[in-house]
């Protein structure tokens, strides 16, 4: 298991990590930023993360996944500070023997770390910036 | 004393990153009245949850002197 959050994340980090002789698939999940929202154009997103905890979540889920679906490994990595548009910020990565657990694991993993794991992103338009989510 | 830390929509209506809690507060409960009463602006939020050492807590969580609080506006990773 892999769990890092850093200002550059890689997908060549997450597949070396979950890569096995035991593992006959791997299924992969790149979150990148958008260059609209809502209609509007995104600018940059500014990510802001509260390390100690969001590490213990994603942890949790990692976990939570390797034990609940038969995979063989999974790696969680999310970005912190400012992307531009098209730059990954997370990268989920999973290995199993066969393709149904990689799959339904790496769906598992992005729904939960979108639930739970205390990381904020804010939309920067041309005319304006907001938290996500944070108000109705 | 307790020193609460705040993150995202939290800590601009807040207008700070950190703040220290009066030793009376000795649970999530108390931090919630607390809040209510000195940053009222906290109620625009769609949801703020309480976390006690980096671990989700319920209201009747106790807080002590030695605790690392957080205050979770909804969360928007990925």
């Amino acid at each position: 298991m892999l769990v890092r959050i850093a200002s550059e994340i890689s997908l060549e980090e997450a597949l070396v990590h979950i890569r096995s002789p035991l593992a006959g698939g791997e299924n992969i999940f790149v979150g990148r930023v958008r260059n609209h929202s809502g209609g509007r154009g995104v600018r940059k997103l500014q990510f802001e993360c509260y390390d100690a905890m969001a590490l213990t979540e994603m942890e949790k889920i990692a976990s939570g996944a390797i034990r609940d679906y038969e995979v063989h490994d999974i790696a969680i990595l999310h970005v912190t500070g400012e992307k531009f548009p098209g730059e990954a910020v997370v990268i989920i990565a999973v290995s199993a023997a066969h393709r149904d657990a990689a799959f339904a694991a790496c769906r598992f993993c992005i729904d939960r770390l979108k639930q739970q794991v205390p990381i904020w992103k804010k939309e920067f338009f041309e005319d304006g910036e907001i938290w996500v989510s944070a108000f109705p | 004393m307790t020193k609460l830390l705040v993150f995202g929509a939290a800590s601009e209506v807040m207008g700070a990153r950190n703040i220290s809690l009066p030793p009376e507060i000795d649970s999530v409960k108390k931090l919630r009245v607390f809040l209510q009463q000195h940053y009222p602006g906290l109620k625009r939020l769609n949801s703020l949850m309480v976390a006690v050492n980096r671990e989700y807590a319920e209201d009747a969580c106790p807080i002590s002197g030695s605790d690392e609080v957080a205050l979770i506006p909804p969360v928007s990773g990925g």
